[in-house]
């Protein structure tokens, strides 16, 4: 139930973020998601790609600084208030979001919404419980 | 294990009183072929015979690093260069270099020290002592070079540079003794895991560091690092080069001066005058034994304190602490000096932390500011930015209550602040001057 998610270090200079597309372009990977964080020195990029082993070993070995971590997708139905009743849920558990980000499937008409949570299983549970529909990797990297 | 033991454990009396033997030697040699130091003299109004005694030192002028660059390049030579059979520059990264020439004697005298230093640093006959410091102009190469073959050693003239050979010869030579400034240490320990080697699985069990400041905070890195004990050795090539002193294996506390061969003492460096007994300030070096290019009071600009307690190893000679700088290593910021080892200890207190780091100061109107780029590594790197900046926060704080001043963490890249393979760039200060 948990999805592989790469971060990434970047210090705010021109040309970093293309270098991370770069290498990981060479090597055939796929980013299937991506969000950024940034702060005025330096920004984290995270991201969902098709083969997470190559591309820690890429990164590595072209000199970032490079963690996994274990994130949660969600799907909902792409319409209004699909966000909402996902928090709703959480809320009422009382558990915390780090941070997250969205992207729309392309066939089925559903919003993938990625989750990082500070007690990861705990809110695995929790969504279970509500029926929330919640991706593998397997199935969220074929995406 | 003591190289010399007649002189190393010479008793204080005696030793002390080959001191000021040697003391008036040199401050009539100097008088007569020095026209430098006879102006000296005279301008203080000291005849050379009247230094009789240690204390008479005092009266005497001290000598800059500026003086020696005023009689550039033979000024300060003692003796005519038909016996002078070696020549040593610094670097001289501002202007001229400073200049030193070597009689032969002073080349055995040097090899003596530099002996002694490779024992009391642990190393024998037997040994396989890779240096990599610098030959050429520099010192250290042939400095280290010449104190190695003395004791027995096999010595692999690595120079700086080309780390992957470096790391290749380490491996396949079986090195076990290595002398390099302490960053090279830490970058051949980096380079060594990039190629896929654990340094502290190969043979080399001590390093002998030196040429630059280091804290000891960096020392437990580099021997955890790096898997060797950790010693540090002190020279400038204006006393002698490497080997002027040397810390002993069994203690790791301070460094020998080779008292026979040098007086130290601490100034205090605004004023000139002598600190009282262990008492830091700058150590000043007079040579009492160098032919080529005697130093009388010579400013070293270093800081550090004399320990005068006996040491467990049972050489008499008194011990510097480990220098916490250069004076004109120090930076006056806001009116705070800073040491960049002070900065340094701070960043090697916190669990993760790369020992690499860069100070730049700027001036922005009329305030300084000071910028700590620090690497981010996988140890110290989270996917959420309020740990990082947490972390920022911290060495923020730690730097704040330790020096008082205010500066801003720059966390950057892995690998991106330079690595040298001599000495290490640790601040880049971009106030006018």
């Amino acid at each position: 139930m948990k999805v592989q998610q790469i971060s990434i270090f970047i210090e705010n200079k021109s040309g970093r973020l293309a270098e991370v597309a770069r290498v990981l372009g060479e090597k055939n990977v796929n980013i299937r998601a991506l969000s950024l964080a940034d702060t005025s020195d330096f920004g984290i990029l995270r991201l969902l790609v098709d083969n997470t082993d190559v591309a820690l070993e890429t990164l590595k070995s072209g000199g970032f600084t490079v963690n996994k971590t274990e994130v949660v997708a969600v799907e909902v139905p792409d319409k209004p208030g699909g966000l909402c009743n996902i928090l709703q849920v959480l809320d009422e558990a009382s558990i915390n979001v780090e941070y997250m980000y969205a992207f729309v499937e392309r066939n089925a008409g559903n919003a993938v919404i990625i989750f990082r949570f500070d007690d990861i299983d705990n809110a695995i549970t929790t969504l279970q419980e509500k029926n929330v529909s919640i991706l593998t990797g397997e199935k969220l990297y074929s995406l | 294990m003591i190289w010399n033991d007649e002189f190393e454990t010479l008793p204080r009396e005696a030793l002390e009183s080959l001191q000021a033997k040697r003391l008036q030697q040199v401050a009539e040699r100097v008088y007569a072929t020095v026209p430098f130091y006879r102006q000296q003299f005279d301008k203080a109004g000291i005849k050379p015979e009247k230094i009789r005694t240690l204390d008479d030192l005092q009266r005497l002028p001290f000598t800059l690093k500026q003086d020696m660059r005023d009689n550039y390049p033979y000024g300060l030579f003692a003796k005519p260069l038909d016996q002078i059979v070696r020549i040593h520059a610094s670097s001289g990264t501002t202007g001229k270099p400073t200049v030193v020439g070597y009689t032969r004697r002073d080349i055995e005298n040097w090899t003596e020290m530099m002996a002694r230093s490779f024992v009391a640093a642990g190393a024998h006959r037997g040994d396989v002592i890779h240096n990599a410091y610098g030959y050429g102009l520099f010192t250290g190469g042939l400095g280290a070079h010449y104190g190695a073959e003395k004791i027995g050693a096999s010595v692999i003239p690595m120079s700086g540079g080309n780390t992957k050979k470096q790391l290749m010869i380490m491996q396949d030579f079986g090195s076990t003794v290595l002398t390099c400034t302490p960053s090279y240490s830490l970058y051949l320990a980096e380079a060594a895991a990039e190629e896929g080697i654990d340094i502290r699985q190969l043979k080399v069990r001590v390093g002998i560091l030196g040429a630059e400041p280091w804290s000891e905070k960096m020392r437990n890195e580099i021997e955890a690092k790096v898997g060797i004990k950790a010693i540090d050795i002190y020279g400038l090539s204006e006393i002698l080069g490497p080997g002027v002193g040397i810390e002993c294996i069994e203690a790791q506390s301070g460094l020998h001066i080779w008292e026979d061969h040098f007086i130290p003492e601490i100034i205090n460096p605004d004023s000139g005058d002598i600190m009282p007994e262990g008492e830091q300030g700058e150590l000043v070096i007079t040579t009492i034994t160098k032919e080529g290019i005697p130093m009388i009071r010579y400013r070293t600009r270093d800081i550090t304190r004399i320990i005068a307690e006996p040491c467990i190893c049972g050489r008499t000679h008194r011990r510097l602490e480990r220098m916490c700088g250069r004076s004109d290593d120090m930076l006056i910021i806001r009116g705070v000096n800073v040491f960049p080892s002070q900065i340094e200890s701070v960043l090697m207190d916190i669990e993760g932390v790369e020992p690499h780091y860069q100070l730049i100061v700027e001036r922005e109107g009329t305030m300084d500011t000071l910028e700590v780029q620090v690497e981010v590594n996988e140890k110290t790197f989270s996917d959420e930015i309020k740990v990082l900046q947490d972390l920022s926060r911290r060495i923020e704080k730690e730097i704040k209550d330790l020096l008082g001043i205010n500066c801003r963490i720059r966390l950057v890249e892995p690998k991106t602040i330079a690595r040298s393979e001599g000495k290490a760039q640790r601040v880049i200060d971009n106030r006018p001057k």
